[in-house]
This record gives C-alpha cells, sequence and structure tokens, in this order.
C-alpha cells in the first residue's frame, strides 16, 4: 500500500496571516525535501498535511493509493491518521522520566491503542528503529540526560517505530553533526526506496547541500509553492536562488549534480 | 544488554532498565514498611499520644472494640486512602498538565469544595440548626460530605465550561484560577453573612481526619480501586502527552476526550478525598515528587507509585498530628503543609546549592 496526501486548495490562517494561500500539492514515494527561506510556511504545511491544524479553506485528502478515493484527513480520527503516517516535530517539546527505549515504543501506539498488549512485530520495530537512528548503546539513558542532537535522533526513531508509509520530518538534521546529518540523509534514501515498503519522505530542511541530495524538492515562499521537481531542474534551482534572494548559487558539476554555495561575494 | 519486555506489568516494575527496575523495588519495600508501620503506630496513638504500651492495654482492654475497631482503625486506614487519593489525583495532574508543580487543587475543585460546605453551614445555621463535621447526626456530616463532593465537581465542571473543554492547557489553568477565586469569594461573602459558618469552614480548610469512620473507608477504597485502574488504563496516553501535544496527537490520541476523561478522573478522586476530610495540603503536589526523585518512571509506576507515597506520607502525618500536642489534635492540613513546605524549601536550597 502506497498512501498519498493530497493538498487541493489548501488555505491555513493563523492568527491575522495568511501562512498558506491556495496550496495544490501531493505527496510522492521517495525522499522530498521542503526548502524556503524563514516564515515560508514550511513547518505550517507539514502540520496541516499531518493533520494537526485545520485548514482554514480548502482540505488535505488522503488516498490508500494514488487512484483511490481520497478521504478529508481531517475527518479520521486520529487513531486512523496515525496508522497511516508520522510526524516529528521540529523542536522536541519533552517533559517527564521517559528512557529512550520507553520513548520509542510510544511509537507503536497507533497499532496497540492504549491498552494492546505489545507483540514480537512490536519489539522487532522498536529495535529496528533504534539500530536505524544509533540510538542501542543507550536505550536507558533518560531524555533529559541527552544532547539536543541525541533527542533528535531518539524522536525520529520513535517516529519510525510506527512503520507508518508516509513521514513528514520537521528538519530532522537540526542539532546533528555532519556524520549524523549524512548518516540521516542516507537512512531517508533508504526508507524512502526500500523494496519492501517504498515510503513518502517529505522532511523540511534548512541544510541545503542535504535537501539537494532528494529526490524531489517543493520550493515554498510565503505561502504559495514556487516550484516542485528535481533537484537537477534547472527552472527549480531558479525558484531556490530566487526565494531566497540570491544568498545562494546553485552550481552544476560536471555529472550534472547541483551543489549550494553561500553567494558572500554578490 | 538484556532485551526488555515491552509490555509493563500492572505496576510498570517489570518494565525497564535494570537499574530503574532496582529502584522501584527498593521504592515499594519502603514503602510496604512505611504503611504498615504507620498503621501499626495510628492504632497505638490514642489521647494519650503514641504509646506501644497504650496499645497493649487497650488491645486487653474492654473498649478494644470501640477504640481500636470503630475510632483509630478507619482513621487510620482512611487517612492512607485519602493520601492515596491525592497521590494518585496529583500524578494524573501534574501529566495532563505537563508540569511537575501541577496539584490537583487546581480547576476549581478546591474553592468548590469549600463553597459547598460553607453553603450548608450558613444555610443549617440560618435555619437554627448547628452543623459541623464532627455532627453526630448522620443526616447533617452526609449533607456536608455531599456538598464538598458536589461542590468540588461542580467547581472543576465550571472551569471546563469557561475553558470550553479540555482541548487548550493554558486555557484550562487560567480558567481553574478565574474560578477559584470567583468561588471563594463568593464562599467569603457567604461567611460574611453568616458568621457561623467561618468556623466550620475554618476546619474544612485546615483538613482533618478526626472524622473518618468505616463509611468513609468502604466509599473511598472502592473509588480508590475504580480510580486506579481507569488511571493504569490511561497510564500510556500521559507517557504520549510528555513528547507534546502534537506529538501525542500525531501518535494516534483523541488529545480532546483523553484530557477530558483524565481531568475527570482527578476531579473525582480529589472531590472523594476532599469530601472526607478536608483540604488536606500538598500531599498531590509531594508524593508523585518524592517518587520520581527516587525510582522516576513511565505513568504505568508513576501513578500507582504515586498512590502509595501519598498514603505513607498523610498516614504518618496523621500520626504525628495526633501524638504531638496529645490529647489535643493538631489538623493534618497543618502538618502536611508543615512537611510539605520544608520539603521544598530543602529541595530549593538543594538545587540552588548543585
Amino acid at each position: 500500500m502506497k498512501p498519498v496526501l493530497q493538498a487541493v486548495d489548501l488555505r491555513v490562517r493563523l492568527g491575522q496571516r495568511d501562512v498558506l494561500q491556495r496550496l495544490d500539492l501531493h505527496t510522492s514515494t521517495g525522499w522530498t525535501a521542503l526548502v524556503g527561506p524563514n516564515g515560508a510556511g514550511k513547518s505550517t504545511l507539514l502540520r496541516a498535511l499531518a493533520g494537526l491544524l485545520p485548514p482554514s479553506a480548502g482540505r488535505v485528502l488522503l488516498r490508500e493509493h494514488a487512484d483511490a478515493p481520497g478521504v478529508d484527513l481531517h475527518r479520521l480520527r486520529p487513531a486512523q491518521r496515525a496508522q497511516a503516517l508520522a510526524w516529528l516535530p521540529q523542536q522536541g517539546d519533552v517533559t517527564g522520566e521517559l528512557t529512550v527505549r520507553e520513548t520509542v515504543e510510544l511509537g507503536r501506539i497507533a497499532q496497540l491503542g492504549l491498552l494492546g498488549t505489545p507483540g514480537p512485530a512490536d519489539r522487532q520495530a522498536v529495535e529496528h528503529a533504534m539500530a536505524q537512528t544509533e540510538c542501542t548503546p543507550w536505550q536507558d539513558r533518560r531524555l533529559h540526560e541527552l544532547s539536543g542532537g541525541e533527542l533528535q535522533r531518539v524522536l525520529l526513531a520513535r517516529v519510525l517505530a510506527t512503520e507508518a508509509s508516509l513521514l513528514l520530518l520537521d528538519e530532522p538534521t537540526t542539532h546533528l553533526d555532519a556524520p549524523h546529518q549524512v548518516a540521516l540523509a542516507r537512512l531517508f534514501r533508504r526508507l524512502a526506496h526500500d523494496a519492501t515498503q517504498p515510503r513518502a519522505v517529505l522532511t523540511v530542511l534548512h541544510d541545503l547541500p542535504i535537501a539537494l541530495q532528494a529526490d524531489r524538492l517543493l520550493v515554498l515562499d510565503a505561502g504559495t509553492l514556487q516550484a516542485d521537481g528535481a533537484p537537477t531542474d534547472r527552472a527549480v534551482q531558479a525558484a531556490l536562488v530566487r526565494v531566497f534572494g540570491g544568498a545562494i548559487r546553485i552550481e552544476v558539476d560536471t555529472l550534472g549534480q547541483p551543489r549550494v554555495a553561500l553567494a558572500l561575494d554578490a | 544488554m538484556t532485551p526488555t519486555s515491552l509490555s509493563g506489568s500492572a505496576t510498570g516494575t517489570a518494565r525497564g532498565a535494570p537499574a530503574d527496575i532496582a529502584a522501584r523495588q527498593r521504592l515499594l519495600t519502603w514503602l510496604a514498611l512505611a504503611l504498615l508501620l504507620g498503621t501499626l503506630a495510628g492504632l497505638a496513638t490514642g489521647a494519650q499520644g503514641f504509646s506501644l504500651r497504650g496499645l497493649w492495654a487497650d488491645l486487653r482492654g474492654e473498649d478494644t472494640v470501640l477504640l481500636l475497631g470503630q475510632i483509630r482503625a478507619p482513621r487510620t486506614l482512611g487517612a492512607a486512602l485519602v493520601g492515596a487519593l491525592l497521590g494518585l489525583s496529583g500524578a494524573i495532574a501534574q501529566g495532563v498538565f505537563r508540569n511537575p508543580l501541577a496539584d490537583p487543587y487546581l480547576l476549581g475543585s478546591a474553592a468548590g469544595a469549600g463553597l459547598g460546605v460553607v453553603l450548608v453551614l450558613a444555610g443549617a445555621a440560618l435555619g437554627g440548626a448547628s452543623v459541623s463535621l464532627a455532627s453526630a447526626v448522620w443526616l447533617a456530616r452526609l449533607g456536608l460530605v455531599g456538598a464538598a463532593f458536589f461542590g468540588a465537581l461542580a467547581g472543576v465542571g465550571l472551569t471546563l465550561m469557561l475553558a470550553r473543554g479540555a482541548v487548550h492547557t493554558l486555557r484550562l489553568l487560567l480558567a481553574g484560577v478565574v474560578i477559584g477565586v470567583l468561588l471563594g469569594a463568593v464562599s467569603d461573602l457567604v461567611t460574611v453573612v453568616s458568621p457561623d459558618a467561618l468556623r466550620g469552614k475554618q476546619a474544612f480548610l485546615l483538613g482533618s481526619t478526626s472524622f473518618l469512620g468505616w463509611n468513609a473507608v468502604a466509599l473511598m477504597s472502592a473509588g480508590f480501586v475504580l480510580l486506579a485502574v481507569l488511571a493504569q488504563r490511561h497510564a500510556r496516553a500521559l507517557d504520549a502527552l510528555t513528547l507534546g501535544e502534537d506529538s501525542a496527537t500525531s501518535l494516534g490520541l483523541d488529545l480532546g476526550r483523553v484530557r477530558l476523561v483524565l481531568v475527570l478522573m482527578l476531579s473525582a478522586g480529589t472531590a472523594l478525598a476532599v469530601s472526607q476530610a478536608g483540604l488536606v495540603a500538598f500531599i498531590g503536589l509531594l508524593a508523585p515528587h518524592l517518587v520520581r526523585r527516587r525510582a522516576p518512571g513511565p505513568h504505568g509506576w508513576l501513578l500507582i507509585a504515586s498512590a502509595g507515597m501519598g498514603a505513607a506520607v498523610l498516614l504518618w502525618a496523621d500520626v504525628i498530628s495526633r501524638a504531638v500536642v496529645a490529647p489535643e489534635e493538631l489538623p493534618v492540613g497543618v502538618v502536611t503543609a508543615v512537611l510539605g513546605g520544608s520539603y521544598l524549601v530543602w529541595l530549593l536550597q538543594h538545587r540552588v546549592r548543585r
């Protein structure tokens, strides 16, 4: 099953401001990076797609596969939503005394409900999620004992433990050092192109060098979609330079791969 | 690393890292010991203060059934149950509000119970009757207990109405403060009009275990078992809430509904305790804190351990309140306030020094 999220004429108003304006897009299997300057509406879009923000107009539809009829995401019960998609917040807002393992285990709530007893499949999903994010060695530590980067990896493991096919990740690489950023980029690619369960991995990213490694780029500015396509697409690259006000340059290497550089001399 | 079981036992002790399990087992042992010795001390504390020799004499005396069976045993067990209810409600409150300083008396329950009691006292005074928690007339006592219970629930009901449900934490807390102030003002107004109600209100505010009988013990036992089972069923939801409200929702939690159920549970627990023993201070805040310091863990453990801790603390506070100025008694709420306040001062100093 390859569930698809589709935003139809989506508008979201926060306070007095239209943060998203008449947005149309759909998720696709593969790794998609959502980029844009601060205040473009990236996190808002992700929260609306996750069903956490009600649209002020338009709809977000969930389809079981690309050709199936869509169901309005906000009409679904949270438990139904949670089985299809998982969301990672921008900043971990954690309280309490849970250990790393206990936190990752919470990812199984959608499958178990509040009362279900976990089985071998649940345990395996938890082990696998911790191994993928390299949390296993310190699974007994409490969250408040972790560094920002370690916490980020644990929260990502919690998302992976859901085994959802749609992953909406808001700045998953924040707080991470270079080796872990690269490891995550590889992980996103692996998850997206997994032979048994290909996923739609939609990540908000500020790190443009990493974003350019994605299969698809969504360029957002002032609540509207400026470009949608492969990072190698010239029109997408031009939109990227434009929304960042010329502060970056895109250079294409001999293999045709785009590279981003800061335009310090401009 | 030993693979640990994902499923928790009823108390949650089977789950977690080996060091955590050891800490929980240690705390359980201490709690069991404190409850056992506290019960013994409660039975041995009478008008002559604490005396084991006195207990021995009482056991062999003629009034054993009256003194121990009808007065000290229900009072001692009742104190433990009031503590357990407040400890459990406190742990739920701190989980729902994601704040270790939350207290079950938030949300208007304390002010509502106070107003209920004042209204009954004033009404009785108006009718020429004298009613107090010590009243031997069961109808009068029932009236007061009922007024406190339903007053507490009504206070929370008003708070929920003002906050338009339990979806927004901040709105809920703010509404609780507003309702608390308003109901408090109304009850002050009533005591101005009917000064007779003032003394009864004072006794209620200070908290007392003096009037706990077997009926109260039976009622609170049933209420506690029901709430503890319900709370255990929501332990995973409280764990999910520690990750933030949006994260909990994204995990599949119907936040509005779950939080409403939890608020109703903590209100019922608080109302039940308060209606039997008045506003005993600090237990709801203190018990979960003490558990977290000694043996932190997920809510499956925290809820039940906080109930045990609340029971142990109030049991001993009750013994102290009866023993220190015997044959007189201190209101147990004063003792818990002194103990709780001192602990928090110590905690603050300790943290500052670190």
